[in-house]
């Protein structure tokens, strides 16, 4: 539904993006990850028709925007990162303004917004102004624009910035709601997010495409070595002496515990589960094990290692 | 065709919506007020028997004036305002060509114009009914103050189609009407070679027939052709995104 293929796009002597390939499919909602300035605007921009790419080609529902630019911007509905809008007209007006050039008029341009503000659930405020709205109602009424007429893609850039915790929970409920009639792209900093309503991540570091999965996969994929949180009732050097005898444990660090018990975080070595041999030692030693509990790598740390393992690459 | 009009009509509800637009016309409307006024007491005083060259000249040739102090100031934000506030990058993911986007604006300012032709027309109409005349200059004059101000609004749409900034926007329009306005007014300062070519590009030597009851084909020509060519350069300054990008 959204494609984007070995896309590059150069302003002047600056590479913005190069070789971008990415695909996301109706029912899909994926998230695109990258530090400040990897490319993410630029590429959804070129996917949103706002510019051509330099080489590469971007498809809208089998729409090349380069070749058919009406017929794909038909079938997009874009929400830029800062909400684009006419701060001195109507939330209803700038609703009607999106419908009437998607080219809808009349009962169905009326139906088109009433359905827009009831999904993002503006009714109350669509015969405010829009300057007079908080930056959270500014923000859902960009999205709302997005969604006028139904498009099947939707490309959402940061679109839960500004939002308080609870405006973000609807957000992302309305989010999946969605995602089984479209295609959404969602760029964001926000890796929590991502990971709470992303069904795959695309991570863009400098321009290029750095990886691509789910965000479990990518996750496991990055997981260097399996770690391990282990708690007892114990002296905290000697938990970590004992620990670094035990056959298969690499690196031990110890975790300060406010409770006073003996926490540490154990890394195995590669291929190794050290749990079942720390279980027996801790109790040969007489002590009470408290916890022992493998450690979930983190989209956030994947993120970051990826990006650094890349960044220490060039 | 359908996309221009959505545009204009959003575009004239903007206008209308906030004071810059009451503004304008108002001020449009004082100030050709006291000079039809003034014009024509002048007339009364001084001016002979031929209405065409001792008031009408005088009045299309201060109302140009006026024309060229407002327009600018009602052109500045068409671009410029939608590029601050993010809205033209908006604009460009929907399905709408550049070409339709600029129509609505252009046809949006000229509709604002237009209204503010027509509350200069009380003036002659109640002379009208005191002294009937003919209307043939008239006609004239105001056609010219049209093809003018379609000028105007053009040079202007380009000027707001480079910037972000409406001050910049409005600075640029009033540099490049008044040095088209003024280029061959001090012909001893020019070459001989160059004074008829500048002769030729003077806006202010082509409005010069209108003001005087006269429609000559090749001063509509002229207004239409800087018209059409600032048009094109706005077409071309938002299609500079390709190259540029979006600050």
């Amino acid at each position: 539904m959204i494609e984007a293929r070995q896309l590059t796009k150069r302003f002047g002597g600056r590479t913005a993006i190069e070789d971008v390939s990415f695909a996301v499919a109706r029912g899909e909602v994926a998230g695109f990850l990258g530090p400040n300035g990897a490319g993410k605007t630029t590429t959804l921009r070129i996917l949103a028709g706002v510019f051509p790419p330099t080489s590469g080609q971007a498809v809208v529902d089998g729409h090349e925007i380069g070749a058919a630019p009406l017929a794909a911007r038909r079938r997009l509905g874009y929400a830029p990162e800062r909400p684009a809008l006419y701060l001195g007209t109507t939330v209803r007006r700038q609703l009607e303004l999106a419908a009437a050039l998607r080219d809808l008029s009349g009962a169905r341009a009326r139906a088109a917004v009433d359905v827009a503000l009831e999904r993002t659930d503006l009714g109350d405020v669509q015969h405010r102004r829009i300057g007079t709205l908080s930056r959270g109602y500014r923000q859902r009424v960009g999205l709302a624009v997005a969604l006028v007429g139904d498009p099947p893609a939707l490309l959402l850039d940061e679109p839960m910035a500004g939002l308080d915790p609870a405006q973000a929970a609807e957000c992302r409920r309305l989010i999946r709601a969605l995602a089984p009639e479209h295609a959404i792209l969602i760029s964001s900093h926000a890796l929590a997010e991502v990971e709470l309503v992303c069904d795959r991540v695309v991570i863009l570091h400098q321009g290029h495409v750095l990886a691509a999965d789910t965000p479990p996969a990518l996750a496991a994929r990055l997981r260097a070595a399996a770690r391990v949180d282990v708690e007892a009732h114990a002296p905290g050097a000697a938990l970590a002496a004992l620990l670094g005898t035990v056959p298969g444990v690499g690196r031990v660090d110890v975790v300060p515990t406010p409770n006073g018990h003996a926490r540490c975080r154990v890394e195995a070595e590669p291929g190794r589960d050290p749990r079942a041999a720390i279980a027996t030692r801790i109790a040969a030693e007489g002590w009470e094990l408290l916890t022992l509990a493998p450690v979930e790598t983190s989209l956030e740390e994947a993120f970051l290692r990826l990006v650094g393992a890349e960044e220490r690459r060039a | 065709m359908r996309k221009a009009l959505v545009i204009c009509r959003h575009e004239l509800g903007a206008m209308f919506g906030g004071p810059l637009a009451w503004v304008l016309a108002g001020v449009y409307a004082l100030l050709t007020g006291y000079f039809f006024y003034s014009d024509l007491a002048f007339f009364v005083l001084f001016g002979g028997a031929n209405l065409t060259a001792g008031l009408w000249r005088y009045v299309f040739l201060d109302f140009r004036q006026v024309t060229l102090l407002v327009l600018p100031l009602l052109t500045m934000r068409l671009i410029a305002e939608e590029r601050k506030l993010g809205t033209l990058e908006l604009l460009w993911t929907f399905p709408i060509r550049d070409r339709e986007l600029l129509a609505g604006k252009v046809l949006a300012a000229l509709v604002a114009y237009v209204v503010m032709l027509l509350g200069t027309l009380p003036g002659p109409l109640v002379l009208h009914a005191l002294h009937p005349f003919s209307w043939t200059p008239l006609l004239a004059g105001y056609g010219g103050l049209f093809l003018l101000g379609v000028a105007a609004i053009a040079c202007g749409l380009a000027a707001s189609a480079i910037t972000e900034n409406q001050v910049v926007a409005a600075m640029l329009t009033y540099g490049v009407l008044l040095f088209f306005w003024f280029v061959s007014w001090n012909e001893a300062a020019i070459g001989q070679a160059i004074a008829p070519v500048l002769l030729a590009l003077s806006l202010f030597d082509h409005f010069y027939g209108f003001a005087q009851g006269v429609i000559d084909g090749r001063d509509v020509a002229y207004l239409l052709a800087f018209a059409a060519l600032f048009l094109f350069l706005a077409l071309r300054a938002l299609g500079a995104r390709a190259w540029r990008g979006i600050a």
